[in-house]
Order: C-alpha cells, then sequence, then structure tokens
C-alpha cells in the first residue's frame, strides 16, 4: 500500500500549492471603469436582452408585487426577458457569494445593505456604481438621502452610508410601537406621542395590572431593535448613525448610552416587560400581543399584514418624537436593494428595470400588494387604519430625516455582539457599563483598525 | 527456523515464481488490478465529492479568505485563533456537553432498558419498540420546532410543574443562561435513546437463553447477570452506538440553529453553528475552514478511540 499512499501526498501538496482560493473569481477584474462612458436610459432601444434577476420577495404581498412589475415591465419593453430566480433571505444569503462570484453571475442582485454583503461586494468589485444611473434617473428627486444613505458606500467599500450609490430599495421598514387601542382605553389613556407619555401609559398599565410591553427574544434580534429605540430615546442622531454605519468619530461609552442600557435593566425590573422574554420566540410574542397579552409592542412594519389581519382596527402604530426636538426618530431601513453586477453584459438594461421596480407607478402597485413603499407613502390611498397610521409614521420620519440605521450594520460582527449582548444585559448576565465596554471594543478595534 | 520465518521465506519464494507466472497460481479472491476497476465510479464519485472537498477546505483554512476576493496565506493563524479565542473554545466546549447528554447518557440508559427487556417478555414489545425509536424518524428540525414550544415559559414542561405545585421552577428554558445548553442537550438524548435501545435489543437477542439460566443457576442476580453476560455480548453494539451518537453529538447544528440560534448570549454556540456563522454571515470562510477541519480531526480521534474500546478483550 506504499504507492497510492505517495499519490494521495503529491495530490495534496499539488492542490495546496495550487491557485489561492478566490484567484479565479469574477472579482479579479474590478477596477475597470464601468459606466464610465455613455449610458443609455432607453431600454427599448437595447436590443434582445435576457436580465437574470435573483430576488428574496418570496412571502406573499413581496411576491405580488414583484411578479406584477415584472410582467408590465417585460410588456413595455418586449425585447427585454426577465429571468427571475427566487430565494428565500437565508437562501438567498448564504448562496449569493458563490453566485455573484461565478463566471457568469446573475445581472440583478437583491444584495443585503450590510458591511457583510453589500460592503463585501463593493470592496471586491462586483457590483456597478450606480452614480451615473443616479444622475441620468435623477433618483434623488424622489428618494431622500437617509434612504440612499442605506445603499452608499465609498468606492473602496470600507465607509458605509456616504459615497457611490450601489443599489436601490424597494420598500421601507420603520421600528416603532404597535398599541391595543382596546386596551389603552380601558386605561383612558390617549395613543402616546412622546417619550415621556410612553412612560406614563407604561407604569399605568403596570398598575392596572396588564402587561405593559410584549417582548420576545428568544431569536435575538428583537434586543437590538428594543434597544436601538431606547437608545434613540437619549442618544443624539447623529451619534447613532455613526455608531450604526461603523464610522470613526463616536462612541458607546457615553452617559446618554448608559441611560439607555439602565433603561432596559429597569423596564425588566419593573416588569414591564415579558417574563422570561429570553424563552419565548419573537412569532409567540406577536401572536400573544394579538390575542390581547400587552398594551404595547415594539415591532417593525414588516408585521403590519398580519397583526391587521388578527386584530383589525383594535391595532394602532406609533414613532415617538425624541425629547428636545419635535421630530420623530426612529431605527429603520429599507427592504434590500437590487443592485447591479460588476460582470453584467447590460448593466443598462438591469439600470432601467431597477428605475422601473422603483418608479412612483411601481410604489402603487407596492401599496395595493400590501406593502410599506419606500417613498412617496404619503400619496398613497390606504383603506385600513393602522396601514395609514405607519405609512404616516415612516413619512415622517424619513421626511424629517429621523431614520437610524440597524445597529448591526456597524461592524460585520456586531449582529452577533449585539444580540448576545443584549440578552445577557437584560437577564442581568451582565452589568449596563460592561455591555457598553464590549461595545465599544468591538467599535474601537474596527474603525481603528 | 520459527513458523513465522518459514512463512515469510515461503511467501517470498512465491512471489518471485507467481511473478514469472504471471499470477496463475495466485488463489482465488487474492486482490488483482482488475479490481481497481470494479470500484473505479465509486472512488470517483467518493474522490469529487468527498476527498477533493475535503483537501480543498484544509487548503482554504490556510488562507485568510473572504469568499469574494484573493484569499491570502496566514499559514496557521486560523487554528491559532481557535485555541485563543474563548468564544471559540467554549463552543467546543458546549460540543463536549452534548457529547453526554447525546452520547453518554442514552447510551446507559439504552443499555438498562435493552437488559430489562432482554430478561423478561414484555408484551406489546413491537409497539415500544416502535415509539421509542420514533424521534429516530422525525427530521431534526421538526424535533427542534416541537421542543422549543415545550420549552416554552407557557409549554406543557413549565405547566406540569406549576400544576404539581412546582411553579418556582417553571422557566423560559431555553432562555436561562446556565439551563439552555442542557435543555438543548435533553433534546439529543431523546433522539438518542431510541437508535441505542434498537441496538441493544438486537445485540441482546443474539444472546442464548441457556447462558442467562446457567448464570442464575450458579447464583447470579440481576447486576452480575448484566457485567457479565449482557456487556460482552453487546460489546459491539455499544462501539456503534458510541460512534453514531458521538459524531450527531459534535456535528449538531440543526438543533441549536432552530431551538437557541445560539443564544441566550453564546450560552449554547457549537462549532458547526460557528461554521455556518463565520462562512455564510461573516464571510470568514478560511476560518470556518479551519474550524471544519478541526472538527473533522476530532470527530476521527475520537472515533479510533471508541473502536479501540470495542477491540478490547
Amino acid at each position: 500500500m506504499r504507492r497510492p499512499h505517495c499519490v494521495a501526498v503529491v495530490l495534496t501538496a499539488l492542490v495546496i500549492a495550487a491557485c489561492a482560493p478566490g484567484s479565479g473569481s469574477a472579482g479579479s477584474d474590478a477596477g475597470t471603469p464601468d459606466g464610465a462612458g455613455e449610458i443609455n436610459t432607453d431600454p427599448a432601444s437595447l436590443g434582445e436582452v435576457t436580465l437574470t434577476v435573483w430576488d428574496q420577495e418570496v412571502r406573499g404581498g413581496q411576491d405580488a408585487q414583484i411578479e406584477a412589475l415584472n410582467s408590465a415591465f417585460q410588456d413595455e419593453y418586449p425585447n427585454i426577458t426577465i429571468e427571475r430566480v427566487s430565494r428565500s433571505f437565508e437562501d438567498l444569503q448564504a448562496t449569493l457569494r458563490l453566485a455573484i462570484t461565478d463566471d457568469e453571475p446573475p445581472d440583478v442582485v437583491q444584495a443585503n445593505n450590510g458591511r457583510a454583503d453589500m460592503g463585501a461586494f463593493v470592496q471586491a468589485g462586483l457590483l456597478t456604481n450606480l452614480d451615473p444611473y443616479r444622475a441620468a434617473y435623477a433618483w434623488p428627486d424622489r428618494f431622500p438621502t437617509s434612504i440612499l444613505s442605506y445603499s452608499s458606500y465609498t468606492e473602496d467599500g470600507v465607509t458605509f452610508g456616504e459615497g457611490s450609490l450601489w443599489g436601490l430599495p424597494q420598500m421601507g421598514e420603520v421600528v416603532g410601537f404597535y398599541y391595543n387601542k382596546a386596551l389603552l382605553a380601558q386605561l383612558g389613556i390617549d395613543a402616546p406621542v412622546t417619550w415621556d407619555d410612553l412612560d406614563a401609559a407604561l407604569a399605568a398599565a403596570k398598575a392596572a395590572g396588564q402587561l405593559p410591553l410584549q417582548f420576545g427574544n428568544l431569536e435575538a434580534w428583537p434586543g437590538i431593535h428594543l434597544f436601538g429605540a431606547v437608545q434613540s430615546r437619549y442618544t443624539p442622531a447623529d451619534q447613532i448613525r455613526d455608531l450604526g454605519f461603523g464610522r470613526p468619530g463616536a462612541e458607546w461609552t457615553t452617559e446618554e448610552n448608559l441611560q439607555a442600557a439602565q433603561t432596559l435593566v429597569d423596564w425588566v425590573d419593573a416588569g414591564y416587560v415579558t417574563p422570561e422574554f429570553n424563552g419565548i420566540t419573537p412569532d409567540d410574542a406577536w401572536q400573544a400581543f394579538a390575542r390581547g397579552e400587552g398594551v404595547f409592542m415594539l415591532g417593525g412594519t414588516w408585521l403590519l399584514a398580519d397583526l391587521m389581519d388578527a386584530m383589525g382596527d383594535d391595532v394602532g402604530f406609533t414613532v415617538l418624537i425624541a425629547p428636545g426636538t419635535d421630530m420623530p426618530v426612529a431605527t429603520g431601513g429599507t427592504s434590500l436593494p437590487f443592485a447591479v453586477t460588476d460582470a453584467t453584459e447590460d448593466a443598462d438594461a438591469a439600470a432601467a428595470y431597477i428605475d422601473y421596480i422603483t418608479s412612483s407607478d411601481a410604489m402603487k402597485i407596492v401599496t395595493e400588494k400590501g406593502n410599506l413603499p419606500v417613498v412617496e407613502a404619503s400619496e398613497q390611498q390606504v383603506s385600513a387604519s393602522l396601514q395609514g397610521e405607519a405609512f404616516a409614521a415612516w413619512d415622517a420620519v424619513t421626511g424629517s430625516d429621523g431614520l437610524l440605521p440597524y445597529l448591526d450594520y456597524a461592524t460585520p460582527n456586531s449582529y452577533d455582539l449585539l444580540t448576545a449582548q443584549v440578552q445577557a444585559l437584560m437577564a442581568g448576565e451582565t452589568e449596563p457599563s460592561e455591555f457598553l465596554e464590549q461595545l465599544q471594543a468591538e467599535y474601537e478595534s474596527f474603525v481603528g483598525g | 527456523m520459527s513458523a513465522a520465518e518459514a512463512q515469510t521465506a515461503t511467501s517470498a519464494a512465491a512471489a518471485d515464481r507467481s511473478a514469472r507466472r504471471e499470477r496463475r497460481g495466485a488463489p482465488p479472491g487474492e486482490p488483482r488490478r482488475v479490481g481497481y476497476v470494479y470500484v473505479a465510479p465509486a472512488l470517483v464519485i467518493y474522490a469529487v465529492f468527498l476527498l477533493f472537498p475535503l483537501v480543498r477546505a484544509v487548503q482554504i483554512s490556510f488562507y485568510k479568505w473572504d469568499g469574494l476576493t484573493l484569499g491570502s496565506w496566514v499559514g496557521l493563524r486560523n487554528y491559532a485563533d481557535i485555541l485563543a479565542d474563548p468564544a471559540l473554545r467554549a463552543a467546543f466546549g458546549h460540543a463536549a456537553v452534548l457529547v453526554v447528554f447525546f452520547a453518554l447518557i442514552p447510551t446507559a440508559v439504552g443499555l438498562v432498558l435493552a437488559s430489562v427487556v432482554a430478561r423478561a417478555r414484555v408484551r406489546g414489545l413491537t409497539f415500544f419498540r416502535t415509539v421509542i425509536f420514533l424521534p429516530q424518524v422525525v427530521a431534526m428540525v421538526v424535533v427542534a420546532v416541537t421542543w422549543r414550544q415545550i420549552y416554552a415559559p407557557d409549554g406543557p414542561i413549565n405547566d406540569v410543574l406549576r400544576f404539581v405545585g412546582l411553579g418556582d421552577l417553571a422557566r423560559g428554558w431555553l432562555g436561562d443562561f446556565d439551563l439552555a445548553l442542557p435543555a438543548v442537550g435533553m433534546v439529543g438524548t431523546w433522539v438518542s435513546i431510541g437508535l441505542c435501545f434498537i441496538l441493544f435489543l438486537a445485540g441482546t437477542g443474539k444472546i442464548p437463553r441457556e447462558l442467562y439460566e446457567a448464570a442464575r443457576i450458579d447464583g447470579a442476580g440481576p447486576i452480575r447477570e448484566f457485567v457479565s453476560v449482557t456487556l460482552p455480548a453487546v460489546r459491539n453494539e455499544i462501539v456503534v452506538a458510541l460512534t453514531l451518537t458521538v459524531i450527531a453529538a459534535l456535528r449538531t447544528f440543526d438543533l441549536v440553529y432552530v431551538t437557541t440560534g445560539g443564544g441566550p448570549g453564546n450560552a449554547t454556540t457549537v462549532p458547526s453553528y460557528e461554521v455556518y456563522r463565520r462562512a455564510f454571515e461573516l464571510g470568514a470562510v478560511g476560518s470556518a475552514a479551519a474550524i471544519g477541519v478541526t472538527l473533522t480531526a476530532i470527530i476521527l480521534l475520537l472515533n479510533l478511540v471508541i473502536a479501540r474500546i470495542g477491540e478490547q478483550p
């Protein structure tokens, strides 16, 4: 058995000595000045084109709107064929890296905003810079800066939230307080507008024997949202933006952030949040809220449809005004932006497609299918009161530039760190100061290095 | 000339002769070159889908690679990081705890159950066998979703505790920093017991009743009977059971992913989960490969040890 052994050793050595991983990828031709030449904004003149589009709009209303827009686009421009590949968010997350480095990647992909995805793709030169199209299609006329910043990176992919544009989203999402109208009426309280109002309402609910705040954190991401909301009460918006986008110049270990962390602990101690919240799934939490367990629940607009179905007109949605200002501030973001790959030969058609599915007409279809359009929300006709409240909240937050990034955007490791740390903080395993020091260490090692 | 030396000499001479006679005298069943042709199809598939990815993973583990751009050679740094990173060490520690719950406890319980059944005729044995084996048949994701509900703060376990007046013990099991890992481990115990029980039952089934009768006549009690008759007879089954369950424990991914996602805090992260997280969420493919290779090596090593235990008389 000597010979095969040698063969194996030689083979192993050969493979290890062979090309480094990633050397054959499409990204190696990065640096070619894409979009520097002429661009064409008339899709009808582009000849026969097939666009392969990878999206993750697989849920009910999201799937309906993209299907409607795809067929409308192909009807209007019969020379362009859309080949849609739809995957769930997790599946897209897991396969996009392989697909986008393939020799023939898809033309249009939905890339998650954060550094681990869009940031890494920009850094690797795998996406087309959309700046020429931004000007040609006059996107900034319709999209506020705070929205565009979620799809903006500097060309080197290092700075998030500014620089060139790499994608465009269709839908918005904002995290606010859902409230049970019937329970609030029983307590004789109006829907809160400011944080002080919320304090009073939480205390009144507790005194009346109700559960003030429904919260389920088994999957750990709701913790980021709850901390983000409370943080927006104390910490100035521009500081949160620097922290959230992972830009230098801010600090976690401030008095304001300490107040925010302490507030979460106080809420747990006062019995404001659901007992054993770390053992309750977020789905169970909103279902309990829909059954009337809990006066308030912090949640994103992605719950609109489900809560409307379950509670009808009994549920309201609000974002709170930051103290010392008159504008509402809230954590939120956009749906995954559609981006154009660098290797595509049909960048013009791809950009035209993205412009089409984010146009004013498209926003109407997005609304019709039950989603929150990323822009022009207040111009849409909606029948249900909850949808109207959410649209108004979104418009107020984005209109006053009060939209704050999800804190886990900051660094590739932030999501895991924050989720674990908020669970520990609220379970009393970590002191508030210790909690902030952990976040500060991660932030420093990222912006410093 | 000892027997062994004589044999070596003859066989060497025989080899000489057979070389001249072109294997004509080789006994039937002796390996010949044509054998490689028979195994080639399987070997090719094995090489393409198993050996090549394995070698490639080892290769990647020596690089710092984000899965997108050109990787850079870092030598053994990824492996050094595994040792240096307390979070990763904790993940391997959690896997060790899971081995107790997935492998050791089920093997012990399975042995006791099987020996009890072997001693006495049990009515409706087929029924019990099916019921106990059932968790093995159900997909792990389904098991995990179900147990997540069982462990919920208002789930059945807590309901029972409150009903019997132990309401103080009721809690969100998967959200408790100290109890989440044992809670996840208990699910593994529940799943593995069936496999162990069935294996040991098959093993004890082979033992002739006369052996037990003889032991009883010699005055052996139930425990002596177990140690002297049952245990030696099912040695091979124990090796198989331990091999399968230890592998299941160390590569646990779906159970953790669905029930706790590694939480609360990092109380239930395991190496496989770290591989997934690093490769697909953080874009640290080199580090993920290093963890994967380390895990593979540990599994291999443990199985060698288990096999060795099985060999000893």
